[in-house]
């Protein structure tokens, strides 16, 4: 992440200003004047301990995220990523209980989600499906071959030292050593997306595919490694919810994508793809996890911890729109008013 | 403009990367304070503060709701100060454990648990015991190595041995029957489906019984009745449903009495009398069984009590007092019975409400 960071120091030039009010940021300084706000009013917020136990829980959502931000910043989306952390976490069940040495089980599952991630792609940019109606078949069709694989069973003798560590923290801190992993995964996707132009490139498409086709963008290519990068990465992800709850079954991460597209989204990413960036969807994600966390520490009742999640992501979404509508209303106005009233129109430029 | 995309980019991960470092410290520094790492939530403390919390495997689930009532009854007569309910409102296997953190780290005297999955909730509870909490399992086990107690309503076989007797007295002892059950991975619904599995196979008196189907609502209102109009719509000469669970029989009924197999079908099975009582009335179910839940809640309330007092450890052999209901003494592997399975019909359903 620093070595990112210097990077972007070393080639950013101007527009201070602009960049410390863009939407990542803004996120940012939320979800820290939220951490600043619940460690003041949240009796026993302010603890190593919420820092693992908000952490653990938001890992997963964490991972999907990451792949997710690309995949929908070209304006497609894929709702399997939650049936194939399943999948992985059903064939992990009974290759171990199979006796097979764990390190080839791991594998075994993250190349089931290369696979799972291919076919995706394969659907989406070969076939030319639209990837919404392709990733609803495979959340259906993955989650059935995790039942096919493991069917009721639940396998739970995992190795101890892999499921200890895997709820390890690093030293006092309370940070989950997992986040490491994490963390180069976050700097891998920000440096993909940020500063490559197979990054570029995923804006153009999300923005206009015609057009990104014109300039030489190989489209269906790059979406394709898309989908297979977020296959990957949700095989992991069910690996380390196979090991953190130590229990292998079929209905594993079951409802995760809905988790992992709302916190990409209050992040700041658009669904209409174009716009987007890694910072704020970890912002997003990290924004939802302390929130949800505070009001459990708190006993809400999950009936209200929805509704606010809900509520979180309608005004995140709604919010830049109404904005934007009100600056077109503004701007409409002003048109108007020039065209109706030329002479004082001449004057204003100067105001 | 594309320069001035690019900086707003690099800023907005300098901002982020310098956000992450203070998210990181400032979940670090203040370690001292907080009150649930100090390890005070031990067995020792006074009687004014303490805390006992109810994890069942989903809210608004009626049954649960009469388990939980009889708890808070329970947690008031043992004389905890504070009784909490949390849990997740869906049934799934690792949803249960952020709330186990949660009460860890709130420093919960006693966490009294129906677990959804027995190892999935296993490392959470262990890490509540380190902590000092003591761990009561009540409604449906968690592996014994991570808990103190499991508060059972009634012997397993029990349950599902009247189960099976009700079906087969209203069938006539012969003919196809079907399981409904909750959830697939669900400890207590498999143990009894269990039983019934054996006993239809080595009673003599079932051998004309056959069970053709075993389906999963989910402990799902509507999964549950689609679940039983898909079973009368696969087999044709079905005779009977038994529904061990209370969402699943609901459901069920309610299909049955607006369906032609109303009286036909026999339905038996674990209801509450509350929701069964308009489907004894009118001829949908003739008898089905249950305990009074409320109870398991008020026993596992006094359980909790026990092992923080240290009067009792959890071993076999332990006793303790329930309040009103009296002495109850531990058996193997922890486990407490709290009564025996009643059966309700037409004659007997008004007298109880829950």
């Amino acid at each position: 992440m620093s070595e990112v960071l210097s990077q972007e120091v070393a080639a950013g030039r101007s527009g201070a200003a602009r960049v410390m009010t863009s939407r990542g940021a803004i996120m940012w300084y939320l979800v820290l004047a939220v951490l600043v706000l619940l460690s003041l009013v949240v009796p026993g917020f302010a603890s190593p301990r919420t820092a693992g136990f908000l952490l653990l829980d938001v890992i997963p959502i964490l991972m999907i995220a990451l792949p997710m931000t690309l995949v929908i910043i070209t304006a497609e989306i894929d709702l399997s990523v939650a049936s194939t952390a399943g999948l992985t976490s059903a064939v992990m069940g009974v290759l171990w209980a199979g006796g097979m040495n764990i390190y080839l089980v791991l594998l075994i599952c993250l190349i089931v989600g290369l696979l799972a991630g291919a076919f995706n792609g394969i659907m989406i940019t070969a076939v030319g499906l639209p990837s919404l109606a392709v990733t609803i078949g495979t959340l259906a069709l993955f989650r059935g071959l995790a039942l096919v694989v493991i069917g009721d069973n639940a396998v739970a003798n995992f190795p101890r030292e892999l499921t200890t560590w895997a709820t390890s923290k690093i030293g006092a801190t309370g940070i989950p050593v997992f986040m490491v992993i994490v963390l180069v995964l976050i700097a891998i996707f920000a440096v993909v997306l940020h500063l490559t132009p197979f990054g570029r490139g995923l804006f153009a498409m999300g923005f206009s595919k015609e057009a990104a086709e014109f300039v030489g963008i190989d489209v269906g290519r790059s979406k394709f490694y898309l989908f297979v990068a977020t296959g990957l990465v949700s095989s992991m992800a069910g690996i380390f919810w196979t090991l953190r709850y130590s229990s292998a079954r079929s209905d594993n991460a079951s409802g995760l994508e809905l988790a992992v597209i709302a916190a990409v989204l209050l992040g700041g990413v658009s669904i209409f793809g174009g716009r987007g960036s890694v910072p704020g969807a970890v912002a997003g994600v990290l924004m939802i996890g302390i929130i949800n966390y505070a009001l459990r520490l708190q006993r809400i009742s999950d009936v209200v911890l929805i509704i606010v999640t809900g509520t979180l992501l309608i005004a995140s979404v709604v919010g830049p729109s109404i904005f934007e509508w009100m600056r077109k209303v503004r701007h409409d106005r002003r048109v108007h008013r020039d065209l109706t009233n030329p002479a004082k129109s001449s004057t204003s430029p100067a105001s | 403009m594309a320069l001035m995309r690019n900086a707003r980019r690099i800023l907005a991960a300098t901002a982020a990367t310098t956000a992450l470092a203070l998210l990181a410290a400032g979940c670090t520094t203040p370690a001292a304070p907080a009150p649930s790492a100090s390890g005070a939530a031990s067995s020792s403390a006074p009687a004014a503060d303490r805390s006992i919390t109810f994890i069942p495997k989903q809210l608004n689930n009626p049954y649960t709701d009469v388990v939980l009532g009889g708890g808070k009854t329970g947690a008031q007569a043992a004389g905890f100060a504070k009784s909490n309910v949390v849990g997740p409102l869906e049934a799934s296997a690792s949803s249960q454990v952020s709330f186990i953190n949660a009460e860890t780290q709130a420093g919960t005297n006693v966490i009294v648990i129906a677990a959804n999955d027995p190892d999935a909730v296993c490392p959470a509870l262990e890490e509540a015991r380190t902590g000092g909490a003591k761990i009561v399992a009540f409604d449906s086990d968690t592996n014994p190595k991570c808990r103190d107690l499991f508060v059972s309503q009634v012997v397993a076989k029990d349950v599902a041995l009247i189960q099976v007797e009700i079906i087969s007295e209203q069938i006539g002892g012969s003919g196809e029957i079907a399981i409904l059950s909750a959830t697939a991975n669900a400890t207590n619904q498999n143990e009894w489906i269990k039983f019934m599995e054996a006993e239809l196979k080595d009673n003599p008196k079932y051998k004309d019984i056959k069970l053709v189907a075993k389906v999963y609502g989910d402990d799902d209102d509507t999964k549950s009745f689609q679940e039983a109009q898909g079973l009368m719509q696969a087999y044709p000469n079905l005779k009977g449903i038994i529904s061990p669970t209370t969402v699943g029989i609901a459901a069920t009924a309610r299909y049955l009495s607006k369906s032609k197999y109303k009286g036909k079908v026999a339905l038996t099975g674990l209801g509450l009398p509350n929701e069964m009582r308009a489907f004894v009335k009118d001829g949908t179910v003739t008898e089905f069984a249950l305990w009074d839940p409320a109870q398991l809640g008020y026993v596992a309330a006094f359980a909790g009590k026990a092992l923080l007092d240290g009067t009792m450890t959890g071993k076999e052999g332990d006793k303790f007092t329930a309040g009103d209901m009296g002495e109850r003494t531990v058996g193997a592997n922890g486990v407490v019975i709290v009564g025996p399975p009643t059966r309700f019909n037409k004659d007997n359903i008004d007298k109880y409400n829950f």
